[in-house]
Parts: C-alpha cells; structure tokens; sequence
C-alpha cells in the first residue's frame, strides 16, 4: 500500500490554535505522525530580563488566555515562596474561586469544541451558552471576562462582597442543573459513543510511561491531581480526583464532564469557609533570591514553574513547563492505526493548547 | 444582473474567517463567544468558514512572528477580491505585552493591509461585532468599486 502525507494544519477549522501534524496515511489508516511546533512561539521567558517581577504577573497571565487566573496564581504562589510571604487565608480562598471558575469555563469550552469536533453543533452551542454564566461572573467580580488579573504578590486586588458570594452561588446552581441536563447526551448518546467509545486508547501503563497530565492521565485511570499537594487554598478543601478507567477519548470527556461538577463543588465549599480579614500583605524586603519549583493543576494537567532570583528587580531565569507539552507523546502514541476522520477527534481530546506548550 | 446580485449578497452575508496568529487564546475564545448564542453573529448572516478561498472577511488574533508571517501571508492571498481584514486585541494592533520578545514581529498590519484595529487585552465580545460591523461597511465600499 503506498503511503500519502496529508497535511493537518496549521490553520484548521477544528483548531483555534495554529499547529502542524504531518500526517503519514495509507488507505484512510493514519501510519504516523509528526508534530511541528513554533506557531506561536513568542519567547515570554525571556522578558523577565527587562519587566520586574511585579509585572511580569501580566505576561504570566497571558501564557495562555483560557487558564490565565491559574498561571498568575502559580506565579504568585512561587514568588511569595521565594520571598517567605505567608498571604491570609481569605486571598488564598479568593484564589481557590476564582482558579474553580476558570476550570470550569474551560472544561466547557473544550467540551462544546469537542462536540463540534465530531459535528454536533448543537451541544457546542448548549455548552458555550452555560459557559456564559462564568464568563458574567468573571467580569462582575474581576472587571474582565477571560483574563481576570486579580493575583498580586502578596495576596489578591479584588474581592467578593457578601451579596456577590449569594449571586455566585445561585448562579452556580443554574449552571450545574444545566450541566446535568447535558450529562444523558455527553454519556449516553449512540452518536456520540460511536465516535469516541473505543477511539485513542491510551493504557494506564503508556499513559504513565510517557508521561501524560491531568483528565488525559486520569482518563487512563491514575489518579493524580497536583490540587492534592494542598498548595494555596486547597489544603482547607476537600476532595477526591476524578478518575476513568477506559483510557479512551469518552474516557477523557466523561473526566472533564465530571469534573466542572466538581469544581462547581470546590467553589461552593470555599465559599463556605471563606474567613474575614485582609485581601493582601504588604510586601518587604529584598527581591526574591534563590530558586524555587512550583506545580499546580490546571484545567489541562500539571503545569510547574521554575524560578531562579539573583536578588534584583529582574528574575534571572522563569521556566514553564505546562500540561500540553507533556500530553504531546501520547497524542503522538494514540494517533498511528487510527481512521483519518477521527484525527480531530483524538487531538482535541488532550484539550491542546498551542499557546501554553509554545509561550 | 447575476452580478449585482452576488454583489448585494456579499456585502449583506459576509463569511469570515478566523486565524490565530500567535495569541494567547484570549482573543480567540472571544471571537468563538460571537458565534454562540449569547451573542450571535450568525443572525446578521454571518458565518465562519474554515477556508480561506470561501472567506470575505479575515479575522486576526494575536503577534505575528518569524514562523507564522509566511502561513498569515498565505490565507491572505488565498482569499478572493475584494477583501477585509480585522485586527483583533492588544497583540494584533502592535505586538501587545509581548512587543518586545525576541520572537515577535508586531502587529498583523507589518505583514498584511489591514482595515480595522479591534482594541483589548482580550478585545470583548461587543467590540469585536462593532469591529466586524466597521469592517463591513468598508467591504461594501471595495465590492462597489470592484464593480
């Protein structure tokens, strides 16, 4: 059988984001695939040589527009561990709320894609019109609706008044009722098996071996979740992962699917412990001097920061490592044997995100 | 009487085109937003395409850098006349927060013509449909010159 390349991108209607699969095919049968990154690659490492560490929280937030809240988190948390800030327990909750929201945002962004993926526009329209309550929510508390920039060294700028904390939580009960409605078509429906139960199987083995993160370890049935560490606010918190067992691509929906429950969850019990007292401590002393390894989770898997300060204003190094970049090899190991339509199928369901893997 | 019938229908049900240049999804998601029914754009006739010979109207997000200029370039000539082009968010119009990295062109207007700037970091929903609703009345005004 002689072998056709067919080009997969970079621009693609199933893809927002720009990136390049060479796909090696032979009579519909997909033989190989090489990935080919750098689209847009904008080398934000690098800036922290000439923007402060004040502000390079603005250029960490905007590693990636979709889990934003979290990178300026993770970014903040490393700094006040580098410069031995404790910040109050109302900031680090503040944090846990706002992080929860924008999983959430996000796992039903990827779920209405995922759904137009395999063609039904109608579930992406459903998912997107839930998703705008969080998008609302976002920009009553924090001014904006993606990129929130509430983190700042030392604690949070914004915070959530009584009346705010109600309206949250009644909007949040109408998006999981919402949820819920979906839950029958997103599991069950013959349409939807057909194109996913079965597609991309990833065994927990391989999963581990190369070294998958977040719903698409989980969906191969580790349990791992970097929340569980108890960094910030999650240590008052109480939760299990989510986790399935089938390794296939409903395997990874059905994890993100449960897991905007959860975080409906998260949110509702932060907002019950939430303490009085001050959003932020002023912040003393030198700049951060040292090194420090900070991983949280986010909506697509373990994302870890590496910082090294030489003591001045600028960092000296800033290394992100984020969850795309390591779902890269099992994408690559689900991909050979599979049909050629179900390519988009199989590389949304690591929920890619190009602009994260390529800063 | 064919033509002026294609001429009518182009400006009134303009199909858009969305790529992304290089952004950090923020623009993006925003764009998507505009299409779902909260906001909708599709009752105006507008509907997104994923091919740039069938596209009027191109909708860009985010820096332009040393890779992805020639791919830009590319569905720009693609794309049939007349054209419009629409530069979305902060990094579309100049480069943004990340103006100076090392692998950052600028904005979209160093590599292509471009007809209206969408301003925010991320631009919001609204003013990208006022920004499409701009660019409109300027894609009117070519496919009446071209005749």
């Amino acid at each position: 059988m002689a072998t056709t390349v067919i080009p997969f991108g970079p621009q693609h209607p199933v893809l927002p984001e720009p990136v390049h699969l060479t796909l090696k095919v032979e009579d519909e049968i997909v033989k190989e695939a090489i990935p080919a990154l750098g689209y847009v690659h904008r080398g934000l490492e690098k800036l922290c040589e000439i923007r402060d560490f004040n502000q390079m929280i603005t250029v960490c937030e905007r590693v990636c527009g979709i889990c934003s809240m979290i990178h300026g988190a993770c970014y903040s948390q490393s700094i006040e561990e580098l410069m031995g800030i404790e910040i109050p327990d109302r900031a680090k909750l503040l944090r846990v709320i706002w992080s929860e929201l924008h999983r959430m945002h996000s796992h039903l962004l990827w779920l209405g894609l995922f759904a137009d993926a395999f063609g039904f526009e109608a579930l992406f329209m459903q998912f997107w019109k839930i998703r705008e309550r969080i998008m609302d929510i976002n920009e009553a508390t924090a001014g904006s609706r993606v990129i929130v920039s509430v983190n700042i060294i030392g604690g949070v700028r914004a915070d959530l008044s009584p009346d705010q904390l109600r309206w949250i939580l009644s909007e949040l009960d109408i998006v999981e009722k919402e949820v819920r409605e979906l839950q029958d078509t997103m599991m069950n429906d013959y349409t939807i098996k057909t194109r996913t139960v079965g597609i991309g199987v990833m065994t927990k083995a391989q999963a581990w071996e190369l070294g998958a993160a977040g719903p698409t370890l989980r969906g191969s049935g580790v349990a791992q979740d970097m929340r569980q560490q108890g960094y910030g606010g999650y240590a008052f918190l109480d939760f299990e992962p989510v986790v399935e067992t089938a390794g296939d691509c409903w395997a990874r929906s059905t994890v993100r699917f449960r897991e905007v429950l959860q975080s409906a969850d998260l949110v509702r019990q932060a907002i019950s412990k939430l303490p009085e007292g001050e959003l932020a401590v002023k912040v003393k002393g030198n700049p951060p001097e040292g090194e420090v390894y900070h991983r949280v989770e986010q909506p697509r898997g373990e994302c870890m920061y590496y910082i090294r300060g030489n003591g001045t204003k600028n960092l000296d190094r800033l290394r992100i490592r984020t969850p795309t970049f390591a779902n890269i090899p099992p994408l690559l190991a689900m991909l050979p044997e599979c049909e050629l339509a179900d390519v988009p199928v199989i590389v949304l369901s690591i929920d890619p995100c190009i602009s994260c893997t390529e800063r | 009487m064919f033509g002026s019938f294609i001429k009518k229908s182009r400006a009134k049900s303009p199909w858009i085109m969305h790529f992304d240049c290089g952004s950090c999804n923020g623009c993006d998601i925003e764009v998507l937003a505009c299409l779902t029914p909260l906001y909708d754009v599709e009752r105006f006739g507008i509907i997104n395409v994923g091919n740039p010979k069938h596209a009027d109207v191109l909708l860009v997000t985010g820096t332009v850098n040393h890779r992805n200029k020639k791919v830009l370039k590319n569905i720009y000539d693609q794309m049939p006349e007349p054209k419009a082009v629409i530069a979305i968010g902060a990094c579309g119009l100049t480069g943004g927060v990340f103006r100076e990295a090392y692998n950052v062109v600028g904005g979209v207007d160093k590599v292509i013509p471009v007809d209206v700037y969408v301003p925010g970091c991320p631009a919001k929903p609204e003013a990208i449909i006022d920004g499409v609703v701009a660019g409109l009345a300027k894609f009117a005004q070519k496919v009446e010159e071209a005749g």
